[in-house]
């Protein structure tokens, strides 16, 4: 008999307890929307913040969201790729926005044999304490430090410092365009471009340097000297020299690689053609009005030296270049001291940058 | 000696004592030769940059302005020779960057008339129409800017904020810093130009009380200033002993008055305190007796391996390299230049660097000295704690600027830290232990800032919101 009391009076307190936990339950309801939770379950749950939403769950957030307003443009998943995105927009019933896929490229070639060592550094072995005592151990202030912050920012391996020009090399297999490096870099030497067709068919200006085209040579053989000689060469308007420093906007540009070729630098750099380019003056470019196409089955090997050591007939066009030099001079371009500008303006600048 | 060391005091916490190699010490400053060339870069002090007022062709004399203030917190520039302007270019300056700089073409050697150049010693009772005012205004004009190597500006530092109230002035010749004696030649050579300074210095800011900080390593100048001092009642010299960093502001107040500065964003003035160096003092004096800019310093060019090192008076905008070449040029072997000291001195990257106001010392180290141990793993042996003059953890700090917890890092207090380096001098595992500080300070200022940045605008738009409304 004893034993039913306690029974009773626990059962009646449980029976209390779950109405209560029921009412509340059905009172303070969290009503989330389901599909929060199967979009999360597609994406890569890498966390790499590439989209530029804090983690994967915080990007599942941004296209739910975006899915009420009925379109997803401007979202993109830059480790799982177009077949997430794909997968993403089912779950929303939305069609999917196809973007260029990206890749990092690193601006700057300066290795051991184009940038001599002026000094020797042996402080902490980070780019960004280097980058805080000056301008590293060369006398180029905007190019690579060599010391690697971009491969510990990589996430998926896909950044390597090469040893024998001390440059990082981007592996654009393994690159899923997180955005990682180009946070990491102090120099802001790493962009995000458009991957490319074929075998990731990419043309761009591998150096940032804004001296003065005399004084840039100095201290980089392979420098840009801002002698506008691609500007001029280009048809489409997407080669344009600001602030002493050549860019090549990857919307505007056709691939026709003539930029390339009139280059007295060697400045700008090709990924994935099949044939390396031809040297050409700027003269016999000039009149022509259409493209000459290479074509061939030849691969340029990956980034770096490859077309330095092939293309040493320079002598011809640094004549050239002597002429020019001087025109570059006038034109007074601005110089941008942005490595020694404030860390919050830059870090602002550098989100500009990413987003355009 | 021995009366010296009676009622010596010295900073609380930490400290350590590097060697002294004061080399230098007894050799008398000469005047360096002009060089052909001045650079003169327009950030010589903290702050904004200077704006040119010259052009490129402008002719110029000793103490012509060439750039004015670029704000409230920044200072004008003046030629340091007469000649010719070449161009407003960039060079390299002690950060390690290429910076906007004034290039001039040295003609002769012609003063600008407004500048007493006569020896007589201006007396401050001689002048009664010298007001705290007027007093700050012409070290403004001048160009004054603290020498110690901060280069703070002197006349904000002049111009407390209205919540706090200056007791007193206190004037660093401590000189802990290992090698340098440009400060110790200066008390030597000027003291009674110094002691007028100090009493400018008391007048601008209303105080009656003033002390000059000597450590006991300097009994000479010690004594000399002693007995100059007596003819001014409310100076008072007191000896130090020798400890570095003493010479950090917050160290000397505590070791002249006792006082301790709170945790930034407290200044000394917060504890009625206003520190200035001696150097500042003597360009204080210069500026406001003589009305004579500040283009000129004392710079020590020192090193063990250097033929004949010495002090010097230089103009500025000199380069390191005739410097060097004065004192029987670069020695053989690996050499590491430094614009300062060793403990505080900034390696620079070229001898083309320019002498500028905050430049006290051109450092060479030859070889073992010039180069960095290798780093070993952290034996938790604490002598970085007991070491630090701030009362921090250095091997914390470092360890969470390494691993980027900016957070703990804010909590444990690394903008407190004053990048004396005493942590990585004593560590005997050679671990880059301020490099990693120096890193996270940065870092964790810029959050801070940002923070504030963020508060502020937020204030703003609730403020015009309910005006709106």
């Amino acid at each position: 008999m004893y034993i039913l009391i306690p029974v009773a009076v626990l059962g009646v307190i449980g029976l209390v307890a779950a109405l209560i936990l029921f009412f509340c339950s059905k009172k303070f309801a969290v009503k989330e929307d389901p599909r929060l939770g199967q979009v999360g379950e597609v994406l890569p749950q890498a966390n790499c913040g590439g989209c530029g939403y804090p983690g994967c769950s915080g990007f599942a957030a941004a296209c739910v969201k975006a899915a009420e307003k009925g379109s997803l443009e401007g979202l993109n998943c830059p480790t799982g790729g177009a077949a997430v995105m794909g997968q993403v927009s089912e779950i929303l019933g939305l069609n999917a926005v196809a973007s260029d896929p990206k890749v990092a490229v690193v601006r700057c070639n300066g290795s051991c044999e184009n940038r001599p060592r002026t000094v020797a550094y042996d402080g902490m072995k980070t780019c960004k304490a280097m980058n805080a005592c000056g301008a590293g151990e060369t006398g180029c202030q905007f190019g690579c430090l060599g010391c690697g912050d971009c491969v510990v920012a990589c996430q998926f391996d896909a950044i390597h410092i090469n040893k024998e020009t001390g440059l990082p090399e981007v592996d654009g297999d393994k690159c899923v365009a997180c955005g990682a490096c180009v946070k990491a870099c102090p120099r802001m030497i790493i962009e995000l471009r458009k991957k490319g067709k074929g075998k990731g068919m990419r043309l761009w200006v591998q150096c940032v340097n804004k001296e003065k085209g005399a004084v840039a040579k100095k201290s980089c053989a392979a420098a840009c000297i801002a002698c506008g000689m691609c500007e001029k060469v280009c048809q489409f308007d997407a080669v344009h020299v600001v602030n002493n420093v050549a860019y090549i906007d990857p919307e505007k540009c056709k691939m026709c690689r003539k930029c390339e070729s009139v280059c007295p630098q060697n400045a700008i750099h090709s990924n994935g053609f099949p044939k390396p380019v031809e040297k050409k003056k700027l003269a016999d470019l000039l009149p022509k009005p259409k493209p000459t196409e290479t074509a061939g089955a030849e691969k340029t090997e990956g980034v770096g030296l490859a077309l330095n050591k092939e293309v040493k007939s320079k002598i011809e066009l640094e004549k050239t270049v002597q002429k020019e030099e001087p025109k570059a001079e006038k034109s007074k371009a601005k110089i941008d001291y942005s490595v020694t500008e404030d860390p919050i303006l830059r870090k602002i600048r550098m989100e500009n940058t990413q987003q355009s | 000696m021995s009366l010296f060391c009676k009622n010596t005091s010295t900073f609380k916490k930490g400290g350590v004592h590097p060697d002294e190699n004061k080399i230098t010490s007894e050799i008398a400053t000469r005047a360096a030769a002009l060089p052909k060339q001045v650079v003169l870069p327009l950030s010589q002090h903290i702050g904004a940059p200077a704006k040119p007022v010259v052009q490129k062709g402008d002719k110029v004399k000793v103490g012509t302005l060439i750039a004015e203030a670029g704000g409230f917190v920044s200072a004008p520039i003046f030629s340091s020779v007469s000649g010719t302007v070449v161009k407003v270019d960039t060079a390299w300056d002690a950060s390690g960057y290429k910076r906007p700089a004034i290039y001039i073409d040295v003609e002769g050697d012609v003063w600008e008339d407004s500048i007493d150049r006569s020896e007589k010693l201006e007396k401050l009772s001689d002048h009664p129409e010298l007001t705290s005012e007027e007093i700050v205004n012409r070290v403004r004009a001048n160009g004054v800017v603290g020498m110690g190597g901060a280069c703070f500006p002197t006349s904000i530092k002049l111009t407390p904020p209205p919540t706090a109230k200056a007791t007193c002035v206190i004037i660093n010749g401590v000189e802990c810093e290992p090698y340098i004696t440009a400060d110790y030649r200066l008390m030597m050579e000027h003291p009674d130009e110094i002691l007028v300074g100090v009493e400018l210095l008391m007048k601008a800011v209303n105080v009656n009380e003033g002390y000059i900080g000597i450590e006991t390593n300097k009994p000479k100048a010690i004594a000399l200033l002693e007995n100059k001092a007596k003819a001014y009642s409310n100076i008072k010299i007191v000896p130090l002993d020798c400890k570095y960093p003493q010479g950090g502001e917050k160290q000397l107040v505590d070791a002249v008055i006792h006082r301790e500065v709170p945790a930034p964003p407290a200044i000394p003035v917060n504890v009625g305190a206003v520190v200035q160096n001696v150097g500042t003092a003597y360009a204080v004096y210069q500026a406001v007796m003589k009305n004579k800019p500040l283009f000129e310093r004392y710079v020590t060019v020192t090193g063990k391996q250097l033929h004949a090192p010495g002090n010097f008076l230089v103009r500025m905008g000199t380069p390191f390299s005739q410097l060097i070449e004065a004192c029987g040029g670069l020695p053989e072997g690996d050499n590491k230049i430094l614009a300062g000291g060793p403990m505080m001195g900034k390696a620079v990257t070229t001898t083309d660097v320019t002498v500028v106001k905050g430049t006290n010392s051109v450092t060479v180290l030859t070889n073992t000295d010039a180069k960095r141990k290798e780093a070993q793993n952290c034996i938790r042996c604490g002598k970085c704690v007991s070491a630090c003059p701030m009362g921090l953890e250095p091997y914390l700090l470092a360890q969470l600027s390494s691993l980027k917890d900016w957070e703990r890092a804010e909590k444990e207090d690394i903008p407190s830290c004053i990048e004396c380096g005493s942590c990585q001098f004593t560590c005997p595992a050679h671990r880059p232990l301020l490099d990693n500080i120096r890193m996270g300070k940065g870092t964790v200022m810029g959050i801070i800032r940002e923070r504030a940045a963020a508060a502020k605008a937020a204030a703003d738009a609730a403020k015009a919101k309910e005006e709106k409304k």
